[in-house]
């Protein structure tokens, strides 16, 4: 019988810690299958974050780090920076990477580092239990922001990818979603663009990912697709914000 | 014939590394060791294939050293002290993922932001752990600008040796004189390969993973186990001068700067008919307690001074509180000790 699909090569047998109808589960299948399809795993080098995902470095079948919380970029920097010829990554989540790593990623993104930066975005601290992130929607409510995210004192969710775009330097920047099919195969295609935009030596590549956390969000994983796309897809527009490679 | 230059100490420490084989540097702005960053730019971005990165900030600094040692890069950062306080975090993820790498610490005057001039401040901190958790560094003192380059290529080679961060430990006056230096061959091939441990491609061989935490209590105070037995084996690299030990009527202890500023007071001592005995431990981390436990009897009284309200003090104690009685004498804030002063104080615990 012929095998029509599989687990990717670039994962491990351990099985995943994230919960039920979390996204991590696919980011992590579409970054394993990217590098499966370019065929980098053996040459790749994987920053875990703090939060969550800090159990990525069990996932991934490749040479894998923890950084320390928000300075995946900067511990990316010096590994790409010794080993040139190696892919790295880094997977980070809304807290690490917009809120205590805000640094990080804009002067990584800035000086346009030859990585690739997988960024999920679920508008919630998960691991510490629900807290309100940098991306937390507004009126959305978590532990810290228990009557709604108030603009007037906590500010308006921040758009990482908008953000960025703003500078010159990164080559590619791109955000998507999960919550039907269309939206996946779109993400693994942006997935599979950013790994080969490092490959070619473009520069910094980026793609952020909305993702549901049912858990913290008080839903389902049904109804958290559901809040997903009529809440963060409006404010969080899908689409290409950078790339370098049109512009030239 | 090997060749002497003048050269100023921060540039000296940064010529050091290169030296051996240093070809990675990350840092941030800082006074007073500004000259070191500037002259690893002036080095590094001529040398194919090295790195020189000025970062956005202390934590990112001190982060691209971490991903650049996991790498295998031989890698070195410096600031000075508000700087380093900032690095403290990924000092201490560096120590526990067991990782070789060299952090300069050119002591200005504390705390806060402080002043920008000489000072010891910073001895608990860089001796003590400094960061989060139970841990140490190797810390190594200069009291010379040959030794900011004898003693930084031996931080390189001992946090090799250990795969620990290894601090220079300095001060704004060393980093800011200048003498005549030489550099002594080093070989390079003499670098340990990195090949079995650090992250690279995985071609051929497992995957290979740095994590420096453990959420199962028992797998991480295993960790903290290897990381005790490997601090009980770096004791024996302990190393402490002693100068004029003889016979001395006092014994003074001071490390970096200040032992050098103690030399010139001996030398008037001798003038008027003191006798005075120098320890100067040359590392903090191992200190050299056996050494000076065993040297402390050779006088009555033990003077310690630093640019620090008393901190190797402590240490001092430790090995000598049985043995003689231990004063001290200390001036913080960015004022250096004179050689009058040290001699004053020297001249009423005698009297």
């Amino acid at each position: 019988m012929k095998k029509v699909f599989e687990k990717p090569k670039s994962l491990t047998d351990v099985p995943f810690t994230y919960c039920p109808g979390c996204h991590h589960g696919i980011i992590h299948r579409l970054v394993a299958e990217a590098l499966d399809d370019l065929n980098i795993t053996k040459d790749t080098i994987g920053v875990a974050p703090v939060g969550c995902a800090v159990f990525a470095y069990l996932f991934f079948d490749c040479d894998m780090i923890v950084a320390a919380h928000g300075r995946a970029p900067a511990t990316a920097t010096g590994i790409k920076r010794v080993k040139p010829d190696n892919v790295v990554f880094t997977y980070q989540g809304d807290g690490d990477l917009a809120s205590i790593g805000t640094a990080e990623i804009v002067h990584a993104a800035n000086r346009s580092e030859k990585i690739t930066v997988i960024f999920v975005n679920n508008a919630v601290y998960g691991m510490t239990g629900g807290q309100m992130a940098p991306t937390t929607l507004e009126g959305q409510i978590t532990q810290t922001s228990p009557y709604g995210r108030d603009p007037k004192t906590m500010g308006m969710p921040i758009r990482v990818c908008e953000l960025l775009s703003t500078l010159n330097s990164p080559a590619y920047i791109e955000r998507v979603a999960l919550t039907k099919p269309a939206y996946i195969i779109k993400a693994k295609k942006a997935i599979k663009k950013a790994f080969q935009f490092q490959l070619d030596g473009k520069g910094f590549s980026l793609v952020e990912i909305l993702s549901t956390c049912p858990t913290n969000w008080g839903l389902s994983p049904k109804e958290s697709n559901e809040w997903l796309e009529k809440n963060m897809i409006p404010y969080y527009p899908l689409g290409e914000f950078k790339n370098l490679e049109e512009v030239s | 014939m090997v060749d002497r230059l003048l050269m100023k100490g921060n540039e000296a420490i940064g010529e050091a590394a290169i030296h051996a084989g240093c070809r990675y540097y990350f840092g941030y702005p800082i006074t007073p060791q500004s000259e070191l960053i500037a002259y690893m730019a002036k080095r590094l971005l001529k040398i194919e294939g090295a790195t020189f990165l000025q970062s956005e900030s202390e934590l990112a600094a001190i982060n691209m050293v971490y991903g650049a040692a996991a790498a295998g890069g031989r890698v070195m950062t410096s600031s000075s002290s508000p700087g380093i306080s900032l690095k403290q975090e990924g000092i201490s993820y560096i120590t526990c993922a067991e990782l070789p790498c060299v952090i300069v610490n050119i002591m200005r005057g504390g705390p806060g932001l402080g002043s920008i001039q000489p000072a010891q401040g910073d001895y608990f901190q860089a001796t003590k752990g400094g960061g989060h958790g139970d841990y140490h560094l190797i810390v190594l003192a200069p009291s010379s600008v040959q030794e900011l380059v004898d003693l930084t290529i031996k931080a390189f080679n001992l946090a090799d040796k250990y795969r620990n961060p290894a601090m220079i430990l300095g001060d704004g006056l060393l980093g800011q004189m200048m003498e005549p230096v030489e550099f002594k061959e080093f070989d390079v091939k003499t670098i340990p390969s990195k090949e079995s441990w650090a992250l690279g491609s995985s071609e051929g061989r497992e995957a290979r993973r740095i994590v420096p935490f453990n959420l199962d209590p028992i797998e991480m105070e295993k960790i903290n186990n290897r990381l005790k037995q490997k601090y009980l084996d770096m004791q024996k690299e302990a190393e402490c001068e002693l100068v004029n030990m003889d016979n001395p009527d006092i014994v003074v202890v001071a490390y970096g700067i200040v032992a050098r500023i103690v030399k010139t007071a001996i030398q008037k001592a001798k003038k008027e008919g003191i006798n005075i005995g120098l320890m100067r431990p040359v590392t903090l981390y191992p200190f050299p307690y056996q050494i000076i436990g065993d040297n402390a009897h050779k006088a009555k009284k033990i003077l310690v001074t630093e640019m620090s309200m008393g901190q190797m003090l402590e240490d001092v104690q430790l090995a000598a509180c049985d043995k003689a009685e231990i004063n001290f004498y200390g001036r913080t804030g960015g004022v250096v000790i004179s050689p009058v002063e040290i001699l004053e104080e020297v001249k009423k615990l005698l009297a």
